[in-house]
């Protein structure tokens, strides 16, 4: 029997659970076989309207119904999803009794504008210079009291710690688009300093809603390629014009493998490292020397105790927008050198789209089934190479490999970039 | 990997809020008679707004400040101070390093396009679509990026150069509880050696005033002490920035740091808050806490926020422990939300330093005077909805 602590005397950790949801579907087995045949769960907005916007187009997760549609009622439906199944395939704990703390990468919980005009409304206002005062008139009437505790920010991760019994104070988190991965980040990390032998990682995003989408929109980080919806996530191709926002929810449940084995459970896949580095240079730009994000990949490969050598496939970042694609593979030439021209590289956003608190989440679970599967998910709408992009996109069809170690890249708004290294079985 | 040997020195304090800014000015003013609250800014709720700032002395450029809204200034700025404070404003090699875990909840909203939107809505034939045109029209493009959660933390990163590590933690009042709790242990066990810790509130908003009216949590009309609130109570807005730089001794020493203080626990939790659930979760955190320590000259510095039954539930365990003296920083410094705990845990540094305590502000005979110098401080906290914390601050001997 191998070590049960890496190279640096910590405890090795697992992954024994892991649970998605996704525009492609509920549960790993439908976004699997979706994901290889190169589906896309992007369509055409049907939430709400959307006229006079110039994006018409998510991968909005509607076979889940939420009335009244809310962003935190959404996000909670999702994390229960895939927490239920992460947390089933694990078999940790007992029901509503999970042994460890939860990390939850989440949007920022706003009051929602259907919310926000029931109260001017019940001010009794006729609307005519309306402002905050008849809001609060309306706040004041005591029949809204419910959306306090609703559009708190701690009030998705309390309703996940209460269904799923983890332990201690919930945490909240943001990286933005980082988000996912720095929930397994926290995670891992409390089971190196050996507080908890379990910890259960989400990341969920369900804030396909009409401001928050005007608001990427207005950045112009959007692709405005609406016909055909399924055609507009085209990380790395020259035409790509901007990610596609989307919905979705991914769980892991990590353990200490010294847990794992105790208790007979199965080895998903092992979280070899976590590397971080911010970026000082701009709010929405990447530095242009790609310092942070290179710097975050050798962090990662460092904590890991792998060399670049041994990485196999890159699951990016890919978000289609031109600038991250640009920066993403520069980054990635400079880890890998020469190498990194053979080293697939496949960006499941261009099927999924960009689930952005939830995506590092999802792609560690993504990750992980490539590994088990030792099949790589492909990068599809890639018809137009970008020669500025040399790299092997795994062009629009799935293919098998041989895969020991995946690079997972999740890189922020604000510049939060977090880099994961997935492995195999326990070394 | 843990080294027993390791533990956690609070060597820089930032703060700001309706006190001023900089440690000797709220020690100053926390010495004196509680200034009470605005109420003339929104009337009838009562605030604490910020003594204004200049800015420019923390955020040279312009186009940075442009970029923000309120919330992310007057937390850049105070990171700014307690990165003063600590003595590493501007050491490339020491900020490259230095890890950050703020505490966040959303940034401000344009009032004006939201009064236009409220405006309209009733008489528009296609509401959907107006709603999506006045946006679509009227929002700055760069307003996003002052509203979201983690862009503090990206602004502290380029306008002071802390790149370590970023993470920010949401969730009201846990979520400063927990960026001590975490930013702790991850010194401890030797996953950081330094830590910039904090975040801010911006009290003068509207919107936030609104999502606590709804269930009539907000303090109207007549200024009380917090204690004094009783039964129905309600919390006071305060504008809060607050920040500390944690440093693991041996780094401190090496450069020659002077601590305030030592930080040498925080716990945390999450109850139910079914009736009695508060105080039995502080009853079980202070039975983890105050394992290994000795009673005596032990000081509490509560951060009740005045709203029930959060209040009367942290009094009630308060009162089964009257050897602790008490002072709630909440009547002078109103309710910040994310970043309470870190401020009233640089208070408490601050009290362990300057080797006393702040007279009691308190008409209900809770607050008592205390003779001799705290040789530790307790700071509660516990939010008004969710989330009890506390953390142990100690002199550094």
């Amino acid at each position: 029997m191998t070590s049960e602590r890496d190279k640096a005397g910590r405890p090795i950790v697992v992954v024994t659970g892991m649970g998605v949801v996704t525009s492609l579907g509920a549960g790993k087995d439908e976004n699997w076989a979706n994901l290889t045949a190169g589906k896309s769960g992007i369509r055409t907005i049907a939430r709400f309207p959307t006229g006079g916007l110039k994006t018409r187009i998510a991968g909005a997760v509607d076979f889940i119904k939420v009335e009244p549609f809310t962003t935190p009622d959404l996000c909670e439906r999702l994390s229960d999803l895939a927490a239920e199944e992460a947390i089933a395939q694990s078999g940790i704990g007992r029901r509503g009794d999970f042994p460890g703390p939860l990390f939850l990468a989440v949007p920022p919980i706003e009051i929602d504008w259907p919310q926000r005009q029931l109260l001017v409304e019940a001010s009794g206002t006729n609307g005519e210079g309306a402002t905050y005062d008849d809001a609060l008139r309306g706040a004041a009437t005591g029949r809204f009291a419910n959306f306090h505790p609703r559009f708190q920010i701690a009030s998705v991760a309390d309703h996940v710690a209460e269904k799923f019994g983890t332990k201690g104070s919930p945490i909240s988190l943001s990286t933005a688009c980082a988000s996912g991965a720095t929930a397994i980040q926290l995670g891992l990390e409390a089971i190196r300093r050996g507080e908890t032998d379990a910890a259960l990682c989400i990341g969920t995003d369900g804030s396909v809603n009409p401001e928050s989408l005007i608001r990427f929109s207005l950045l112009s980080a959007l692709s405005t390629s609406n016909d055909p919806p399924e055609g507009a996530a085209r990380p790395f191709a020259k035409n790509r014009d901007g990610f596609v926002m989307a919905e979705g929810a991914g769980a892991l449940v990590l353990e200490s493998l010294e847990s794992a084995r105790a208790r007979g459970a199965r080895i998903l896949g092992v979280l070899e490292g976590c590397g971080e580095m911010a970026d000082s240079f701009h709010r929405t730009r990447s530095s242009p020397d790609g310092k942070p994000i290179i710097g975050c990949m050798r962090n990662a490969l460092a904590d890991a105790g792998l060399a670049p050598e041994a990485i196999d496939y890159i699951n990016p970042h890919g978000t289609g927008t031109p600038e991250n694609d640009k920066m993403e593979c520069m980054g990635v030439m400079a880890v890998f050198g020469e190498r990194a021209k053979s080293i697939p590289i496949s960006s499941n956003k261009s099927m999924v789209g960009h689930t952005l608190s939830a995506a590092g989440t999802i792609e560690a679970v993504f990750s992980l089934l490539t590994l088990q599967h030792q099949r790589l998910p492909p990068t599809i709408n890639y018809q137009v190479p970008d020669p500025a992009i040399p790299l092997d996109v795994v062009p629009n069809k799935a293919r098998d490999a041989k895969v020991s170690h995946v690079l997972s890249n999740s890189f922020g708004f604000g510049g939060q970039n977090v880099s994961l290294v997935l492995g195999r079985e326990p070394a | 990997m843990a080294d027993a040997e390791r533990e956690a020195w609070i060597t820089g304090i930032g703060m700001a809020s309706c006190l001023g800014e900089g440690v000797e000015t709220h020690w100053q003013a926390l010495n004196a008679p509680p200034p009470g609250a605005n109420a003339t800014l929104f009337p009838p709720y009562l605030i604490h707004p910020l003594t204004p700032l200049d800015f420019d002395k923390q955020i040279p450029k312009k186009g940075d400040q442009r970029q923000m809204e309120p919330w992310q200034r007057i937390g850049t700025y105070t990171a700014g101070l307690a990165l003063d404070s600590a003595g590493i404003k501007g050491n490339t090699e020491i900020l490259s390093r230095t890890d950050m875990i703020i505490c966040a909840g959303g940034g401000e909203r344009d009032l004006a396009v939201d009064a236009a939107v409220m405006t309209g809505l009733p008489k528009a034939t296609d509401p959907g679509t107006f709603l999506n045109e006045r946006l679509t029209s009227d929002l700055r493009p760069t307003l996003f990026l002052a509203q979201l959660s983690n862009l503090l933390a990206g602004n502290i990163s380029i306008v002071h150069g802390v790149i370590g590590s970023s993470r920010t933690f949401m969730g009201e009042e846990a979520a400063g509880i927990d960026a001590l709790r975490i930013s702790l242990s991850r010194i401890v066990a030797g996953q950081s050696d330094i830590s910039l810790v904090g975040g801010s509130y911006n009290a003068e908003r509207p919107d936030l005033i609104m999502l606590h009216e709804v269930a009539d949590l907000m303090l109207k009309d007549k200024f009380k002490t917090v204690w004094a609130r009783g039964p129905k109570g309600g919390h006071a807005f305060g504008t809060i920035g607050a920040f500390l730089v944690l440093e693991e001794r041996a780094h401190a020493e090496k450069r020659g740091a002077k601590p305030f203080a030592r930080l040498k626990a925080v716990v945390s939790d999450r109850s139910r808050r079914q009736p009695g659930d508060i105080t039995a979760a502080l009853d079980k955190l202070w039975d983890e806490i105050s394992r290994d320590i000795s009673p005596g000259a032990l000081a509490v510095l509560s951060g009740a926020t005045g709203a029930e039954p959060a209040t009367g539930e942290e009094r009630a365990f308060l009162k089964k422990h009257p050897e602790l003296v008490v002072r709630a920083t909440g009547t002078y410094l109103g309710h910040g939300l994310e970043p309470q705990f870190p401020m009233n845990v640089g208070i408490a540094a601050l009290a362990i330093r300057h080797g006393s305590l702040f007279p009691p502000a308190d008409s209900t005979g809770l607050e008592q005077p205390m003779t001799g110098a705290p040789q530790l401080v307790m700071v509660t906290g516990v939010g008004h909805w969710r989330g009890e914390g506390l953390a142990l601050v100690e002199a550094v001997t």
